[in-house]
């Protein structure tokens, strides 16, 4: 997998949001699960924190575009998702890992991540490279040709985030891609998230900590569907004290943010 | 959003192999490059006509030496790649089940001598199991990755139902010539109740319109033509027209109401 290019080294362009909610909602069925949410990223890798039920899943589908917002305003790199010529255009740059993708097992991994290139309409002629390019990337050169029926569990995934990063994405969702990798692949992954978040906005929606510290710019903690906090990885670690549960830092931060959501909404 | 950049700086002291460069700042350098166009040109501008010119042949010899190679193109096939792309496995139990039920029909006509054809009556419905599962959330496990591309929705459901049809039309001109029944009476009313599923689609959704459509044929005109033992008229061999008539009205007012199908887009 490729390295990061070392911010410090760097100098520090500005433009638009890549994603911009105002008072969003949305339905998982008929629950309310993203209800009133205000949220902008722009370009770096955005961990999404938040305990079972927090409606992490389904704005991670809301993002993807697949569900529709209930209510309030959405636009994803600049653009609102109404539209149909304007959905189809964010498509294209979009990639998204499902917490739970289903596949066809009888695909190798190169026709399954090529099939994706395809619906993702990209250029003919750049798709072989781009699908060699992405498998490589996540390390499953060698298991480019075999069907995915015969993959484990962490080759798997590997092979959902393959299509997803297929088309170069400027908006990347990836909803618990860490599930199923050994800790081995998640060093490399976290790697290649520092890597994609340098020109693109990666949104990762985690229930582990210590991967959104080592690996994001930047930390959002949903809860009962609206973001309790946002802020540095280094600011969710100052948040806690010793008392609160958890065995790092930034275990105990996330903790102490959600027992405060909880009191005041307890008041 | 925010990107990164090396400073001029940097790229000149690159460009002339400046050995003050550590390793890492290089590598991060030459990572940056590979994806960032407007810095590949500030590095041409940073370096000399000597270097350009050295750059230019060798870009040359490769460009040559790449040319000359044969494309890599994995151990797809051409069918292959074809099979996924239009036909997907989840189709193949219900164009399966398709496939049986004419069978069945065309082996009890020969059976029943002297009922009304079977394989006629019921091929108006032949493609509709398969339309109705054709872009369904629970019939394409890869339903989920689909939704978010755009060939989600209309696309998606267009690309089977066509697949769907693609199948069942020989099927159909195979039964049908087994049978003797007229061709144009069993593959109009086909496009027919495929044009009339896609239309309702946009109002009720594209599985309960396939649902709706089988179960109002079925009450309508399949079972008093059994108890009658006769074909019903709209099945008489003068109706051809008449269908040829409602098939490309149906498409041309569900390419009308194509915005209806927006709702495909996320629900499926």
């Amino acid at each position: 997998m490729m390295r990061a290019v070392s911010a410090a080294e760097t100098a520090v362009t500005t433009h638009p949001w890549a994603v911009h909610a105002e008072g969003l909602r949305v339905r998982a069925g008929r629950h309310l699960a993203v209800d009133g949410l205000d949220l902008s990223l722009t370009a770096g890798v955005h961990g999404l924190l938040g305990p079972n039920g927090a409606g992490k899943t389904t704005l991670m589908r809301a993002l993807a575009t697949v569900l529709p917002p209930a209510a309030g305003r959405l636009t994803l790199l600049g653009r609102s998702v109404d539209g149909r010529s304007e959905l189809r255009s964010v498509r294209r740059t979009l990639g998204y890992l499902p917490q739970h993708f289903g596949f066809y097992p009888r695909f190798t991994v190169r026709e399954f991540v090529g099939y994706m290139a395809w619906l993702k309409e990209m250029p003919k002629a750049a798709v072989a490279a781009a699908v060699q390019r992405s498998i490589d990337r996540v390390g499953l050169t060698a298991k480019a040709d075999a069907r995915l029926k015969t993959l484990s569990g962490g080759m798997l995934r590997r092979a959902g985030i393959a299509q997803a990063i297929v088309n170069d994405p400027q908006l990347l969702l990836l909803d618990e891609p860490t599930v199923g990798l050994d800790p081995e692949q998640r060093l490399d992954f976290r790697e290649l998230l520092r890597d994609l978040g340098t020109d693109s906005c990666v949104l990762v929606s985690t229930h582990l900590v210590e991967d959104v510290v080592a690996a994001c710019t930047d930390v959002i903690v949903l809860n009962e569907g609206r973001l309790v906090w946002q802020g540095t990885p280094e600011g969710l670690s100052g948040q806690g004290d010793q008392g609160d549960a958890g065995d790092s830092r930034a275990e105990r931060g996330y903790s102490a943010v959600l027992r405060r959501h909880r009191a005041e909404a307890a008041r | 959003m925010t990107t990164t950049h090396p400073t001029m700086s940097q790229i000149e002291r690159y460009a002339a192999g400046d050995p003050g460069l550590d390793e890492p700042s290089v590598w991060a350098i030459e990572v940056h490059l590979e994806g960032c166009a407007d810095c590949r040109a500030r590095l041409a501008g940073a370096t000399t006509a000597d270097t350009r010119s050295l750059i230019e042949r060798v870009a040359m010899g490769l460009d040559r030496e790449i040319a000359a190679m044969p494309v890599p193109a994995g151990r797809s096939r051409p069918w292959s790649v074809l099979r996924h792309r239009w036909y997907v496995g989840t189709l193949a139990p219900w164009l399966v089940m398709t496939a049986t039920v004419l069978a069945s029909a065309v082996l009890l006509g020969e059976l029943w001598a002297g009922r009304p054809s079977l394989v006629l009556l019921i091929a108006p419905l032949a493609p509709l199991p398969g339309v109705a599962v054709a872009w369904h959330r629970r019939a394409d496990p890869a339903w989920e990755l689909i939704a978010a591309t755009p060939a989600a929705g209309l696309t998606a459901l267009l690309r089977r139902t066509a697949a769907v049809l693609a199948f069942v039309i020989p099927a159909l001109a195979v039964a049908g010539a087994r049978t003797g029944a007229s061709l144009a009476l069993m593959l109009l009313p086909c496009l027919t109740f495929t044009a009339a599923t896609l239309l309702l689609g946009t109002l009720v959704g594209v599985r309960r319109a396939a649902i709706g459509l089988i179960a109002i044929w079925t009450l309508v005109v399949i079972a008093p033509s059994l108890a009658a033992a006769r074909l019903p008229v709209v099945l008489a061999a003068d109706s051809a027209g008449s269908w040829a008539l409602a098939t490309v009205l149906l498409t041309v007012m569900a390419l009308l109401r194509v915005n209806g199908f927006r709702r495909l887009s996320h629900h499926g």
